[in-house]
């Protein structure tokens, strides 16, 4: 009896203190997000009256929000399929083609991932600086003129964010599936090449299949993970500018809260929050299939 | 004939993966490598050829950072928010880990569930919330104490930095310790050792390679982050970390065009990093596999 009391007291010791700080720093925060969505709020007054789906209603109406979200998708699309078919086949390369210098790739690509996302985007306004940066200056080489394309500018913003994200992730991903892959028993790969299949067919009918579980794992994780990251990248590149042009959900959300509308911001919350689950649940259902043994 | 054939084609194969791996490696040390070279060039040099070589080592400029744009003090700061998170971070994640995958107690699988489902919830969606949190509790204080602590206030960073790391941090630790055969435990309570003396003496020492990998990835994490920071520390008078007073040098450079200093203040945030990152890259990269995933 006295051993299990000292035993429930330790428990008690070890599990509260992680708890109380999960619960009052994430829990409640994450209700809080629900909460306030449907309320209105001071800008500096705590007091808060009810408004209902009012938020949500406004929402819909909103053109600046709209557009942010369809940055948010195009970017979430283009930064996950690029990234995963670089990633899928440089990672490929390096498992399975005798490279030299294997090892000295690896730690070269996956050194974005451990710079800090200002960092990032320093470097590239340093790539993307319309008069002498890095890129319109190999450009220059090739046109023969000087070039002064502004890619921070409306039509290019986008897509010059879009290659920072991928720039950043790949060399992770690609860590993450020599792992996997090295994995994969080796002696499959020489049956099918006796059996006449090629590098590609291998690619196709063994690697993938074969590690389809942990691609489908990452590729959840992913999807929630680009959503965030396209918020630090823009909030650091061009703060959603210009004219909204690069806005996306979490940095119009973060937008709405600097303007004081706490109540607004909370419900665009809400909106992405359901959203990054509802595509997770879809990608995951969509690339359910059955675990290969090997 | 046909053998020749096969080992030119080969051959085209094997150079086309050669230059498509240089051209990524090389998209990704150029950049690196220009902002080391642009911190030390001259701020006149920064209207010729991006390419030209700094025409010699211009020291001011980690100078100018340090001292007026003020990054010797986010430095500071910054490795104080870091210590600081990463001790409070495995002072509660530990035990808690330790307990939720060893022990069987009521309430157990809830728990587990819970810290599961907080891999899920990205501090970015939570940041707004933590904010109004603190300032409603910093006006609540000023008006029974007089005084108010929890906005622009480290100690309060370190704190939201530890508690939105736990999910992912016991999910790999209790991974770790779910591994571990029971008869250590047995054979210390035999032996006489309690509860704590047993946890603290026989399976945290076990338990190291996963804690160097936690350290590892929250240092990373904790030093990199500005969005919590920036949020939180928002006074204009300092307790800035070292990422936000980057950002700030940014932004003020476009106007005032002191290239050198920024490219400095980059440098700064990213050296401690890299210099992690070179020693202890093989950990890392193990580490990550271990994990699996990030948040």
């Amino acid at each position: 009896m006295r051993k299990n009391k000292g035993r429930s007291r330790f428990i008690v010791l070890c599990v509260a203190p992680a708890v109380i700080l999960f619960f009052i720093f994430m829990i409640l925060p994450t209700l809080n997000v629900f909460r306030m969505s449907l309320y209105e709020r001071g800008a500096y007054s705590p007091t808060e009256t009810f408004v209902g789906m009012a938020n949500f209603q406004a929402l819909l109406r909103d053109t600046q929000f709209i557009r942010a979200m369809q940055n948010t998708i195009l970017m979430v699309v283009i930064v996950t399929i690029i990234t995963f078919a670089l990633a899928l086949i440089f990672a490929s390369i390096l498992t399975h083609e005798k490279i030299r210098g294997t090892n000295l790739f690896r730690v070269i690509f996956y050194i974005p991932n451990i710079l800090s996302v200002v960092v990032i985007s320093g470097i590239f306004s340093a790539i993307y600086k319309p008069e002498n940066g890095m890129l319109n200056s190999i450009l220059s080489l090739f046109r023969g003129e000087t070039v002064t394309m502004l890619w921070k500018d409306a039509p290019l913003v986008v897509p010059s964010i879009i290659i920072a994200m991928i720039w950043q992730a790949i060399g992770y991903y690609m860590v993450m599936y020599m792992a996997s892959m090295a994995s994969v028993p080796g002696s499959l790969y020489e049956s099918a090449g006796l059996d006449g299949a090629g590098r590609i067919t291998q690619f196709f009918q063994i690697t993938i299949p074969l590690i389809w579980t942990n691609i489908r794992t990452t590729l959840t994780f992913f999807i929630i993970s680009t959503i965030n990251m396209a918020f630090l990248f823009v909030k650091a590149m061009t703060s959603g500018g210009p004219n909204g042009a690069s806005e996306v959900a979490l940095s119009y959300m973060y937008g709405q809260k600097d303007a004081g509308l706490y109540g607004y911001s909370m419900a665009i919350g809400v909106v992405i929050f359901l959203f990054s689950f509802l595509l997770s649940a879809m990608v995951s259902k969509a690339t359910k299939r059955e675990p290969l043994e090997f | 004939m046909e053998l020749k054939e096969k080992q030119t084609s080969t051959k085209v194969y094997k150079a086309f993966i050669y230059v498509a791996l240089i051209a990524l490696a090389v998209t990704i040390v150029v950049p690196v490598a220009w902002v080391f070279m642009a911190s030390i060039k001259q701020n006149s040099e920064f209207y010729g050829n991006p390419w030209a070589l700094p025409l010699g080592f211009y020291w001011q400029n980690f100078v100018d950072a340090w001292n007026t744009a003020k990054m010797g003090e986010y430095m500071l700061n910054s490795v104080i928010v870091t210590i600081l998170a990463l001790l409070i971070l495995l002072a509660v994640a530990l035990p808690a880990a330790y307990c939720l995958s060893r022990f069987h107690f009521r309430g157990r699988r809830f728990f587990h569930v819970a810290f599961m489902a907080g891999l899920f919830i990205n501090v970015n969606y939570i940041v707004v919330p933590i904010f109004l949190m603190l300032r409603d509790g910093d006006t609540f204080l000023k008006n029974v104490f007089g005084f108010s602590f929890l906005l622009n206030n480290l100690v309060v960073l370190a704190i939201v930095y530890a508690a939105t790391a736990l999910p992912f941090t016991i999910y790999l630790l209790s991974g770790y310790f779910a591994t571990l055969p029971h008869d250590f435990e047995e054979a210390a309570y035999i032996d006489g050792a309690g509860y704590g003396r047993t946890m603290l003496h026989i399976i945290f020492p076990m338990a190291q390679p996963s804690i160097i990998t936690i350290i590892l990835f929250n240092f990373l994490s904790f030093w990199n982050e500005y969005i919590i920071s920036m949020t939180l520390m928002h006074s204009a008078t300092g307790g800035k970390t070292l990422p936000v007073g980057l950002l700030n040098l940014m932004q003020a450079q476009q106007s005032a065009a002191q290239y050198g200093t920024m490219y400095a203040g980059l440098v700064m945030v990213m050296l401690p990093t890299l210099i992690l990152y070179i020693c202890v890259q093989k950990k890392l990269i193990q580490g990550m596999t271990v994990g699996g995933l990030k948040g």
